[in-house]
């Protein structure tokens, strides 16, 4: 090519990199706002239309209030234990100070759970359930994948358990529950054991499963390096079969946080553990004006809890995961 | 103990299981192997070559016969017979130092941690990558990912080196400098060396004797080359050799007329098998 015709190539060039930066811009910004704003609008306009037993379906407006009013109550609860915990201090010492023999009582503050109280219950359930599926199905998945006869031996099993609904479990996990774990003083509500259970038995698969096949498709040569290496059973599983399994690991650890995390506000409420599931079942039973908007704040919040989650894993995953040139989303 | 061969193979037969069947790769392999020789195996793709190298690793086990490593049978893959993979083969998530460092101290227990860390330091210095020691595979070159393997063997002080097509998958730059390098390396630890190649100049160039493999199935050693050139060998000066020319000429003569077509080997070998015998295996 001629000097002549390369030079308005160069700036043709320039141009298209103008361009290129906009529709990035476009892409990044301003796509995911407009998608945000036609979504509210059309929220609004079908809310105005929406008319149910318990009033017009809450649009922006009140789910926003709604929001507030669950903040406020936190703060108001909070105050009233703090005053409770003052006043019941006070009258301890004042006792103490009349009869130096006597041994002062702390009685807890037993109010309602606050949202964010709700929040912290769900989150640690869900950990829970999900830490203990997570304990079993690495390990058990790194088996499936290292040999053959356990994979076809457990294989059918997966297959038959994985699509279960949480649902379908439930019952029997809380008859177990009340069965097996019976204490004077439990450490655990009964609730909280069944919701965790529940999760952990439906946020086992992805991981099994994503494990296995991660295990099972090492590189032939790696494998041949550890022979060659006579690496024992145990080092193998630690320094080879580990380490090139854990993007495919965490990928199921992802979903099955994400199943986990579904999964729980199911069983929250049917076995009543007072987290958000319950927060949602119990204000549809109260059936207030405001429960719908109520249940909506929730709802929003579960799905930024969600969304949240699967960020916090995905940026353990980019961590732990030692090729940096994967693109992970 | 002193033996008269390093290394023995004798009537090496391999089967592999297929869903047709067993399929034969190699039969009838017999190669002796001296102490501190450097093997070249060459042949065409699809020969068996790796599958050679694979049986003295003790990655495969031969059907009949076997391979005998200074007088006792190889059943089993170990640091003794290093190998070098054709792709490298690094541990991904491990820098070039630790990769080395894992197969260190793997294979040489009763070292120091002192000795641990000048024994993988002198390795690398070997093939000179010490100044990308701290770097992850994925951040090297393909010759330098080589060198790493290279350095991870030599580090098992292996009583031989099996090497598949170390420099398949690099520029011929790079190919020659490595070239250059593992001759350095092979005059000053005198280990020995089974290299697989498909490149002819390479063959001659590293090699005291060159093993050609006649076409699969059922292949075998069709010839076997003494190179005898005095080492150290120099590549600028050996191209004007005619001695050098007359080896070349050898090797291609064997792969691209001897071994052109695959046809008449099949039949060469049908009328061999009837024979019950190993045909034309002349030992140079
Ligand atoms: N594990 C295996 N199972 C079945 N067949 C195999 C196996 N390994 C090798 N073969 C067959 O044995 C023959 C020789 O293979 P091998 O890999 O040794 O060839 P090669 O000479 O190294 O070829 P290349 O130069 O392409 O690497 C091929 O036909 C191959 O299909
Ligand atoms: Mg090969």
């Amino acid at each position: 090519m001629s000097k002549q015709a390369a030079i308005p190539m160069i700036t043709e060039k320039e141009a298209s990199f103008d361009l290129v930066k906009l529709t990035g811009w476009l892409k990044t910004i301003m796509l995911p706002v407009i998608g945000l704003v036609v979504f509210i609008g059309l929220w609004n306009v079908l809310a105005k239309n929406i008319d149910t037993s318990l009033g017009q379906f809450p649009g922006t407006t009140a789910v926003w209030q709604q929001a507030k009013v669950l903040v406020d109550e936190h703060y108001t609860q909070q105050s009233k234990a703090e005053a409770f915990y003052e006043r019941q201090h006070k009258r301890n010492a004042e006792r103490v100070a009349k009869d130096p023999n006597y041994q002062p009582k702390i009685r807890a503050f037993t109010g309602a759970p606050t949202f964010f109280q709700q929040i912290w219950t769900s989150l640690y359930t869900v950990m829970v359930g999900f830490v203990m599926a997570s304990l079993f199905a690495v390990p058990l998945g790194i088996l499936c994948g290292l040999s053959k006869s356990s994979y076809a031996a457990i294989n059918p099993l997966i297959q038959l358990f994985k699509p279960i609904s949480p649902l379908a479990w439930l019952p029997l996990v809380t008859m177990v529950v009340s069965a097996v774990y019976v204490s004077d003083d439990p450490m655990f509500a009964k609730s909280f054991i069944t919701s965790a259970a529940t999760v952990a038995l439906c946020c086992l698969w992805p991981t099994l499963i994503n494990t296995a096949v991660g295990v099972s498709s090492i590189d032939k040569d790696l494998i041949n390096v550890s022979k060659v290496l006579r690496l024992n059973p145990i080092q193998h599983v630690i320094k080879i079969v580990m380490p090139s399994s854990i993007p495919a690991i965490f990928t199921g650890l992802r979903l099955s946080l994400g199943i986990g995390w579904m999964v729980l506000i199911a069983a929250e409420m049917l076995a009543q553990n007072p987290g958000l599931g319950k927060f949602v079942w119990d204000e549809f039973q109260n059936g207030s004006s405001e429960s719908l908007a109520r249940i909506m704040v929730a709802v929003l919040t579960i799905g930024i809890i969600g969304f949240i989650l699967d960020r916090l894993m995905l940026q353990l995953q980019k961590w732990v995961s030692w090729d940096k040139s994967a693109t992970l989303r | 103990m002193t033996f008269k061969h390093q290394l023995e193979l004798t009537q090496v037969a391999i089967d592999f299981p297929t869903p047709k069947g067993p399929f034969t790769a190699l039969t009838d392999v017999n190669l002796k192997i001296q102490k501190g020789e450097f093997i070249s195996l060459i042949g065409h793709s699809g020969c068996g070559k790796s599958t050679v190298l694979n049986l003295i690793a003790g990655l495969y086990q031969a059907t009949t016969g076997g391979v005998i490593l200074e007088g006792q049978e190889v059943n089993e893959p170990g640091p003794e017979r290093a190998v070098v993979f054709q792709n490298h083969s690094l541990l991904p998530w491990l820098s070039a130092y630790k990769n080395v460092e894992l197969a260190v101290k793997q294979t040489q227990t009763g070292r120091s941690k002192k000795e641990i860390k000048d024994w993988v330091e002198h390795n690398l210095e070997l093939v000179h990558m010490s100044h990308a020691a701290d770097k992850l595979p994925s951040e090297i070159s393909g010759g330098m990912k080589q060198r790493v393997g290279i350095a991870r063997a030599l580090a098992m002080e292996p009583k031989v080196l099996l090497m598949d097509e170390p420099f398949g998958a690099l520029d011929a730059l790079t190919r020659a400098h490595l070239q250059d390098s593992v001759m350095e390396i092979h005059s000053q630890l005198g280990n020995t060396v089974i290299m697989i190649t498909h490149d002819v100049d390479e063959a001659v160039l590293l090699s005291d004797r060159i093993v050609m493999m006649t076409n699969g199935p059922s292949a075998t050693i069709g010839e076997i080359l003494s190179i005898d050139l005095e080492r150290p060998r120099n590549r600028i000066e050996l191209a004007d050799n005619p001695q050098y020319n007359h080896y070349r000429h050898e090797v291609l003569k064997f792969l691209y007329e001897k071994q052109r077509k695959v046809e008449s080997v099949d039949s060469h070998r049908k009328s061999k098998s009837a024979k019950g015998q190993p045909g034309s295996l002349k030992t140079g």
